[in-house]
């Protein structure tokens, strides 16, 4: 039998948590955090390990099955193809940066540092799990389970409304997950229908066939759940209350890693198992999606609160993540796929970088600053590298994800490619005008108190900058493992590339060609 | 006239007998055993019946080969008033599970320095010299566990009775003990003598439209036997008008039990002035009997008029999810949110009333109505019963705390009791890893194998709702920070071992059918066909 590669990754964060709650209250918060922060540093290890075996053309690999609930047809079956171990990884290297940039940001919290890092530490695990799972019964299981941790972890720590903010989440993400589950109880009574009997596994529901309204009803259920996550208009508004109250830290789990559950689940579940509803909800997704990056953006042009802004840029994102996925053409998907990963990691350093600021300050107001770069000279430096890295900044890895989706956005449609170029526009006016009226200008009195980074601080942030910079300029090793799962998901859903229009003979034919 | 002498199965019937008995016997100690000592032998007495009585089901139970791929459905028994199959052995299994950890609640008397939470002197006027007296003297009614004994017996027929005399005789045998024990609280009398007096009222109101559906329904079919009336209802022999009157009243009768809109009026009242350990018992208890009397009489008896009854179960199941959702949103009293999201529980449990399909469509792994709500019985039971053990725990001066405010800030005071209530919650609320969840899935696709898909999509958002007021408690308990100066508010009481365990039991079964429900699923699968 091989080594259960997934199951230790997703248990060994688990049983961190389990092993950071049951210590003893004698033990010092330093040793609590080194704990957290060295089983995280294990994953991590265990995930590049597994990234190392991978083989890019190999399919769904380092699957795992058994039988689980046999009534329900349910199964514990794990399995990763490029996308899913594309943000394994990613959550594997943000982790323990965030426990690294979170060091004291537990202390000051409800019940201090210990119930923190547990709760991220299970987190982990349980992210792990949803981007591994290759049975829709279990996929749900963690889906739901996600939401406690980060529950409490907005509730305890954070600014002054995060008991209101923590239940605003939590209803929101639970009434999507609940459409779901009348969705997944459907599929259910669907794959019963069958001869071999009920199954949840993706690999028999591949051969269940839906008619057209159930399908579409079906499909309707899950992304309804999956645009709440992901947020897009108009269902985003938990969003920014969300990052408003929470730590940096929790942000950064909660915007880069598990709002990421949303856009993976479109393509895992909704592009390969209705591939017919997809093509029939192209063009509303589309308009969504296209009215996201531009509200998004809007909206954070106008925001003075800097956590709010960059939860809105990334409403904004995600209307590309989701219009790249739902073009259905090569470019579009290759975008997308690219696109969940070099988020993750800009929105997590503008998040980390920006935490810092604020923490320095005591207030998140855009006003309260101005000249910091004079004192800070470190702090001012990487929040303009990430700034630029979400404005998509070519040498920064997101330009090429967010090249990749337009491109795929023209070939879908003129309009739908024009609308989403202005996001990169906007996307420059709200990240330099942060950056303008915070860092240049002179120096505030009530800013001169405002200390560089430390070295902690430095070094939890710098792997991410780095690691962007790196794919900024080489992202073959990132395409090389997404593009099969690229190719895989289109040949599911059924679409093709549009054959290009080249001038065929003579240029006289252009006209007629039409 | 000559008598004949009825012919008994003793050995399928020795469960309710040794119930029955245990509960004469308890009687006989009141009267014989001196005070001082009534309530160690009480207390034994109850445990070893109900010990020796789940021994003797689990043997019926194993005389059907529930292990085995496939199980032997049952006999009707007692010249057909009772049908021992296996939903009935399941249900005395379960009641008989709930009650063992209620007797444990009822005997707990650390909480109450030194007594049961029982009046000691019911008779006397709450307020009076009597009653200062009684309570001076320390007095204790160990009445209680005869009178549960009888409860419990009549919720084991009821569930079991495969005629309608039958069924009644159990109706009133698991009602009339609980009416009084609704009264019995030692603290808050009069609120509790409120309880027992609604609960009585409507009871015994519910109780006449049964009677009544009977006298028509046997109007109809010529018959008091479930099997008689079934072949009347497919031969559509007598007045279709007093079938339906007959199954309308009967159904009264029974939504009135199991606490379904429009017929939930006495829930929260009663829950909440009936001492905390009746109403666990009474939470699980009779909702197991009185759902599994409304199983076998509408699948069994009324099967083939399913489509003149089934759009009622449907507008029935909607109001009752919609109605205890909505009003648990709005309460204060933590005893009263439990008693509402009982409520909505039982809105829950009729979406798998809905799943009712003809054989041939149901296909050989389908998700069954019967294992459903079983299940959902089981996972509900347990989990309530250590919720309501909670509530006996947190105490003030003025005995349990048991309005809302007064549990603000206990995740700091107590975070062991707060976090398991919060995981009790979570089951209920049906977040995945419970086993809320998993009950919740079972009877959502049961209802949804069969169309009801209107009904499931209500359901979810009910359920969306739910999720809302229980974890209103728990920010409650740990985001709000207390109002009350050190010292003051609520303690968390020590229990003694009894209530402890009936805790540990309920939060252990609500992980563990979350984790691993498989194993009783697929039991319930071999076992969940009603004997016709």
């Amino acid at each position: 039998m091989n080594f259960p590669w997934l199951t230790v990754m997703l248990a060994l964060p688990i049983a961190g948590a389990l092993g950071t709650a049951l210590l003893p209250r004698t033990i010092s918060g330093t040793v609590v955090k080194q704990f957290a922060l060295g089983v995280s540093l294990v994953d991590l290890v265990l995930g590049v390990v597994v990234a190392l075996r991978f083989h890019n053309h190999g399919g769904t690999q380092f699957t795992e099955n058994h039988q689980w609930i046999k009534s329900f047809g349910a199964h514990y079956a794990l399995g990763v193809e490029g996308l899913g171990l594309s943000l394994i990884l990613l959550t594997v290297i943000l982790t323990p940066v965030v426990i690294l940039a979170s060091w004291n940001d537990g202390d000051d919290g409800r019940w201090g540092p210990k119930p923190f890092f547990a709760w991220m530490l299970a987190l982990e695990g349980l992210a792990v799990g949803v981007f591994a799972a290759t049975d829709v019964f279990l996929f749900y299981v963690f889906f739901e389970a996600t939401l406690i941790p980060i529950y409490f972890l907005i509730g305890g720590y954070g600014g002054p409304n995060r008991a209101r903010a923590a239940v605003k989440f939590l209803i929101y993400n639970l009434f999507g997950g609940l459409i779901m589950l009348a969705a997944v109880i459907g599929l259910y009574v669907e794959s019963a229908k069958t001869k071999a009997g009920p199954s949840y596994l993706l690999s028999d529901l591949a051969h269940v066939h839906f008619g057209t309204d159930v399908g579409r009803w079906l499909f309707l259920g899950f992304m309804v759940a999956f645009v709440v996550k992901a947020p897009l208009f108009p269902v985003h508004t938990w969003l920014a209350d969300t990052c408003e109250e929470a730590t940096p830290g929790t942000s950064v789990l909660l915007v880069s890693i598990l709002d990421k559950i949303g856009s993976f689940g479109m393509v895992r579940f909704c592009l390969t198992l209705f591939p017919e509803a997809t093509h029939w909800a192209t063009p509303a997704v589309v308009v969504l999606a296209t009215i996201s990056i531009i509200y998004g953006a809007l909206m954070a042009i106008g925001e003075d609160n800097i956590p709010r802004l960059i939860a809105y840029t990334s409403v904004s994102h995600f209307g590309f993540i989701v219009l790249g996925i739902f073009v259905l053409n090569s470019q579009g998907l290759a975008g997308s796929d690219l696109y969940m990963f070099n988020h993750g990691l800009s929105t997590a350093a503008l998040f980390l970088v920006g935490g810092y600021l604020i923490k320095r300050r005591g207030s998140a107001s855009i006003r309260d600053f101005g000249g910091v770069e004079k004192v800070a000279p470190v702090l001012a430096g990487l929040l303009l590298i990430s700034g630029l890295a979400v404005l998509s900044l070519p040498g920064l890895s997101p330009f090429v994800s967010e090249f990749l989706t337009i491109v795929g956005a023209f070939v879908y449609s003129p309009w739908a490619g024009a609308f989403a170029v202005t996001g990169i526009v906007l996307a420059a006016i709200y990240v330099l005008l942060m950056y303008q009226r915070t860092m240049t200008g002179p120096l505030r009195e009530d800013n001169a108190g405002i200390t560089d980074l430390n070295v902690r601080e430095i070094a939890a942030v710098v792997p991410v900058i780095a690691l962007m910079v790196v794919l900024g300029f080489f992202p073959k090793p990132l395409t090389a493992m997404l593009n099969p799962s690229v190719d895989h998901s289109l040949s599911q859903v059924g679409a093709h590339d549009p054959a290009p229009k080249v001038p065929s003979s003579a240029p006289a034919d252009e006209g007629s060609a039409k | 006239m000559k008598f004949t002498a009825p012919h008994l199965e003793y050995s399928q019937l020795a469960p309710v007998l040794i119930i029955l008995a245990v509960a004469t016997i308890g009687v006989l100690v009141e009267a014989a055993v001196p005070r001082a000592q009534r309530y160690l032998v009480q207390t034994v007495l109850a445990i070893v019946g109900m010990l020796v009585a789940l021994g003797d089901t689990f043997w019926v139970f194993g005389k059907l080969h529930p292990w085995s791929g496939t199980a032997h459905l049952g006999h009707v028994v007692a010249q057909g008033s009772l049908s021992v199959d296996g939903p009935a052995v399941f249900c005395w299994i379960l009641v008989l599970v709930f009650s063992l950890l209620s007797v444990l609640l009822f005997a707990e008397r650390r909480l109450e320095g030194g007594v049961t939470a029982f009046a000691g002197q019911a008779s006397a006027l709450p307020g009076t010299a009597a009653e200062r007296e009684a309570s001076t003297r320390g007095l204790e009614h160990t009445e209680v566990f005869p009178l549960m004994m009888f409860a419990v017996a009549g919720m084991m027929i009821f569930p079991a009775a495969d005629d309608l005399i039958t069924m009644f005789v159990g109706l009133e045998v698991l009602s009339l003990p609980l009416y009084l024990l609704c009264g019995l609280a030692r603290r808050r009398r009069l609120l509790s003598q409120e309880a027992a007096m609604k609960y009585f009222m409507l009871g015994a109101f519910s109780s006449g439209f049964f009677v009544y559906g009977m006298a028509l329904v046997y109007g109809y079919s010529g018959s008091m036997q479930l099997d008689k009336i079934a072949f009347a209802v497919s031969s559509q022999s007598g007045a279709h008008a007093l079938l339906l009157g007959g199954m309308g009243m009967l159904a009264v009768g029974l939504f009135f039990k199991v606490g379904a809109a429009p017929f939930q009026a006495w829930v929260p009242d009663v829950y909440q002035g009936a001492p905390t350990s009746v109403t666990a018992f009474m939470a699980a208890g009779t909702k197991v009997a009185a759902f599994g009397a409304l199983f076998r009489l509408f699948y069994v008896g009324f099967g083939g008029a399913r489509w003149d009854w089934l759009p009622i179960v449907w507008i029935v199941a909607i109001t009752t999810m919609v109605v205890g959702s909505v009003m648990a949103l709005a309460q204060t009293d933590v005893k009263r949110l439990l008693a509402y999201s009982s409520v909505a529980h039982a809105g829950f449990m009729l979406t798998a009333f809905l799943g009712i399909r003809s054989l041939g469509d149901i296909g050989s792994g389908d998700i069954q109505p019967v294992q459903a709500i079983l299940f959902y019985l089981t996972t509900y039971g347990l989990t309530n019963m250590a919720a309501f053990a909670i509530v006996t725990l947190v105490r003030d001066s003025g005995g349990e705390a048991t309005s809302m405010a007064a549990w603000t800030g206990l995740g700091k005071k107590s975070p062991l009791v707060a976090g398991t209530f919060a995981f009790l919650l979570l089951g209920l609320g049906g977040i995945p890893l419970t086993s809320g969840f998993t009950a919740k899935w079972a009877v959502f696709a049961s209802a949804m194998s069969a169309g009801a898909w209107p009904v499931v999509i209500i359901a979810v958002m009910g359920s969306a709702a739910a999720v809302f007021f229980y974890v209103r408690v728990i920010v409650l308990m740990f985001f709000t920070d207390g109002g009350h100066a050190a010292g003051e508010g609520p303690t968390v009481a020590v229990p003694s071992p009894m209530t402890s365990v009936v805790i540990a039991v309920g939060a252990a079964g609500t992980l563990v059918l979350g984790v691993v429900p498989g194993p009783l699923l697929d039991l319930l699968g071999r076992v969940g066909e009603f004997i016709r």
